[in-house]
């Protein structure tokens, strides 16, 4: 990745030195430093000044281990957020990068891009911005890190001309991600590009004009497998499952076990299956108990070609995921087990959700509370209540194990459970 | 230019862009009826239609921060070696998709020719994702760009084959905010000072009950100092989270030499197997050495190594531990256990071994 000797260095007067920086170029990961260092040396660029003191600035943190940006209001005509401003605290030493805002950006769901997409975006960057961006930031944006204040407003123009919009920031709902999914995963439950574009667009009155308690995030994986992170990261996470049985080719389980050997498929199935589910006959065949199966998608994930999802697929809803801040790390909890995403009308149904849920979160959390903490403050049941989702064992790893608890009116609860079993059954049979 | 000032632009509101006009033809073709896959070889996916198409995926490593030359430079490798196509994972690596398996070997070779590795499938250490730190960061103490370069060169071979026990996703933060996620380890700043107020800037710059209200152990308070508004501090109550710098710039919780590292593991976001897990602490104090960090690279080394050794097959690092226990965990990473490792926070009876199982 090195591109020979910079053509600035030493003999050209204006160049800021980057001691430390330059220790980072060496050795076979791709360096950054590389990369800002190439900007910096495009002569004639209009961001090759900006980057030579965005470096001399990031070579006095490392030297000083301190960070000197910070923050301030910016926004383009028309929206309340999006930018990430950022102004430098030694603009005295580094003027050219005094200003240097992110656009956060959201990418097509599923970050699929062609070369011809990606060049276009470098073609605006290189015009307005420093020429450098990250695929993508942690909340999934890709992020267009580096113009002034006038630029930014003319960057998002352009963007904005060739399809492209802004991201989420602040007390607001914010860029959500999906996984691979359909377009090239067989492990994926739903669409999960569908359910991602439905949602986000239709709420997305709620990130441009940031006016939530907080931030607010969705994510959709395709499995268990939960490549975007979604439980641990998102308010509001869908990820894909199945309700009837796994599917099994008996000839490729016998195949995988020739290939592989008998005790290790032992080893490496049967016994790590979490609930103990699956059994191997004398004649390597695979029986799994599906009743007692969780979808976790480990024996999937070894044996795919012997092993895939069932056909009667749909999504798993899990809220209130979030890090630390304040009450202590969350993952998102089950509230609803299962949700067919098959139709339109099942599409719809799960943004009629999310609106409802967004609408709970903007009229009941405090400010600076997330909607897991708002939850925990009021009870699950009482959410539950609020969005009329009847109680459901999956909810829970167990039933509460405290008797404090007001319970004069459990004989009318069960009465409703029964009532929506019996309804349930009555259904299975019309179905048939 | 003056009618454009007298026409403003309003944003066209397109929300997220449809990815369908950027997905390989295979991809639209085959959407949500993929059969199989497989891998011949780290970093090579092969994905099976039921209606037999097959799509083959090269993952490359990037260093996520990318110059437009860079990513140029990916671009004409994708026009010149593969079919245009290619997308980003959640840990910042590009995948090229290719229809024509003979075009796999030289797109490979020209990637790894440009210094892109090739790998971080299956049971490799992936690309760590990771924060902004003090590049563009406004509260970072460290910058992760360059703690993960420095961890992506030590762990490069890593990457490129699947010789590990399982997948190793590494995260890395520049606060203890945690932007970087949960990790099978994770490298994140811990502070160990209280922050440093600076009373002449509080009132005009901090909106002090929100700050008050930010801590999350009730150790801020409203005071006048030097007759001026400001807030004080109990330090004894003081947990050195760093919450009330980010509303609060004048609290500064940096110190040049109180700004530490803390690795945690056994983080893990699937379901497969075991239910998803937090990370938990291993080490925390390690100095903030950039631009190397050679302290942190050498305990991710040790615990790379010991679950490389130790696990089972399809063991994750929070699986393997479980299973040999934390006692077994500390001695072969050579690391202290200290009162400093037994939570103290919310629900923190619920993370001790309240049973008579004990490891020896």
């Amino acid at each position: 990745m090195k591109d020979g000797d910079n053509v600035n260095d030493g003999d050209q007067n204006g160049v800021n030195p980057t001691p430390h920086l330059d220790q980072l170029e060496d050795g076979p990961w791709p360096s950054f430093v590389t990369g800002l260092k190439r900007l910096r040396d495009t002569q004639g660029a209009q961001y090759a000044p900006m980057m030579n003191d965005l470096l001399g600035q990031l070579n006095h943190s490392y030297e000083n281990r301190r960070g000197y940006w910070k923050g301030g209001t910016l926004s383009v005509l028309g929206y309340g957020g999006g930018i990430i401003p950022r102004f430098s605290e030694v603009s005295e030493q580094f003027p050219e990068s005094k200003e240097f805002h992110t656009l956060r950006v959201m990418p097509p769901a599923g970050n699929h891009y062609t070369t011809d997409l990606l060049r276009q975006l470098c073609d605006i960057w290189e015009r307005h911005g420093s020429g450098l961006i990250a695929f993508h930031g942690q909340s999934g944006d890709i992020m267009f890190q580096g113009c002034t204040s006038e630029n930014a407003q003319i960057a998002f123009d352009e963007l904005n001309e060739i399809g492209f919009d802004l991201g989420g920031a602040g007390p607001a709902l914010r860029t959500a991600m999906s996984c691979v999914g359909h377009a090239r995963c067989e492990q994926s439950c739903f669409d999960g590009v569908k359910a991602h574009r439905g949602i986000i667009n239709r709420l997305l009155d709620e990130m441009h004009r940031p006016s939530m308690p907080y931030k607010f995030k969705f994510k959709f994986s395709g499995c268990g497998n939960d490549c975007v992170n979604a439980i641990h990261r998102a308010d509001f996470a869908v990820i894909g499952t199945w309700r009837d049985d796994i599917k099994i080719n008996q000839e490729k389980v016998k195949e995988h076990i020739a290939e592989k050997g008998r005790k290790y498929t032992i080893d490496t199935v049967v016994s790590m299956c979490p609930t103990r589910a699956i059994s191997l006959h004398d004649d390597d065949t695979m029986e799994i108990d599906n009743k007692s199966c969780v979808r976790c998608m480990h024996c999937i994930n070894v044996m795919t070609k012997a092993l895939s999802p069932g056909d009667d697929r749909g999504a798993s809803i899990m809220i209130g995921g979030k890090r630390s801040l304040k009450v202590g790390d969350l993952m998102g909890t089950m509230i609803k087990p299962f949700i067919k995403l098959e139709t339109e009308e099942d599409f719809e149904a799960l943004e009629d959700f999310a609106e409802e849920v967004m609408e709970f979160f903007a009229d009941n959390a405090l400010e600076h509370e997330r909607i897991g903490e708002c939850i925990d403050r009021i009870g699950v049941p009482a959410f539950l209540e609020a969005m009329d989702i009847p109680a459901d064992p999956n909810m829970v790893n167990h039933p509460r194990t405290s008797s404090y608890v007001r319970t004069d009116d459990f004989d009318e609860e069960s009465a409703k459970y029964f009532e929506r079993k019996a309804e349930e059954a009555g259904m299975m049979v019309g179905d048939d | 230019m003056n009618e454009m000032k007298a026409k403003p632009r309003m944003p066209d509101e397109v929300g997220v862009p449809d990815p369908a006009p950027f997905m390989h033809p295979l991809s639209i073709k085959n959407y949500g009826t993929w059969d199989y896959h497989d891998r011949s070889r780290p970093g090579v996916l092969r994905h099976v239609s039921k209606s037999g198409d097959e799509l083959f995926t090269v993952r490359a490593g990037t260093q996520r921060q990318m110059d437009v030359y860079t990513i140029r430079k990916l671009c004409d490798i994708g026009d010149n070696y593969a079919d245009g196509y290619v997308r980003f994972t959640t840990r910042s690596n590009i995948e090229y998709m290719v229809a024509d398996e003979t075009k796999v070997e030289p797109l490979i070779a020209e990637l790894n020719a440009n210094g892109f590795p090739v790998g971080g499938t299956g049971a490799s250490v992936s690309m760590i994702s990771h924060t902004q730190g003090w590049l563009h960061c406004d509260i970072p103490g460290t910058d992760a760009s360059g703690v993960v370069k420095g961890l992506m060169d030590m762990l490069h071979s890593e990457f490129i084959k699947e010789e590990m026990p399982n997948r190793v996703r590494i995260t890395t933060s520049c606060c203890q905010i945690n932007c970087g996620g949960q990790g099978d380890i994770a490298v994140n700043v811990q502070y160990t000072k209280p922050p440093k107020i600076n009373h002449d800037l509080v009132a005009n710059v901090c909106e002090r009950p929100a700050v008050v209200a930010r801590c999350p152990v009730a150790a801020i308070r409203p005071a006048m100092v030097d007759g001026k508004p400001s807030l004080e501090i109990d330090e004894k109550k003081c947990v050195c989270c760093g919450a009330c710098y980010p509303p609060c710039p004048p609290m500064q919780i940096n110190g040049d030499d109180s700004t530490k590292i803390a690795i945690w593991v056994g983080g893990k976001h699937s379901n497969a197997r075991s239910k998803p897990t937090f990370h938990k602490l291993v080490v925390a104090n390690l100095p903030n050495n950039a631009p190397h960090w050679p302290e942190v690279n050498a305990v991710v080394l040790k615990i790379v190594k010991a679950y490389k050794k130790d696990a089972k097959h399809w063991e994750r690092m929070g699986e393997w531990i479980e299973r040999i226990g934390w006692n077994r965990f500390f001695e072969m990473t050579e690391l202290a256990f200290t009162k400093h490792h037994i939570d103290t926070w919310t629900g923190a009876r619920k993370t001790m071994n309240q049973s008579a199982h004990v490891h020896f």
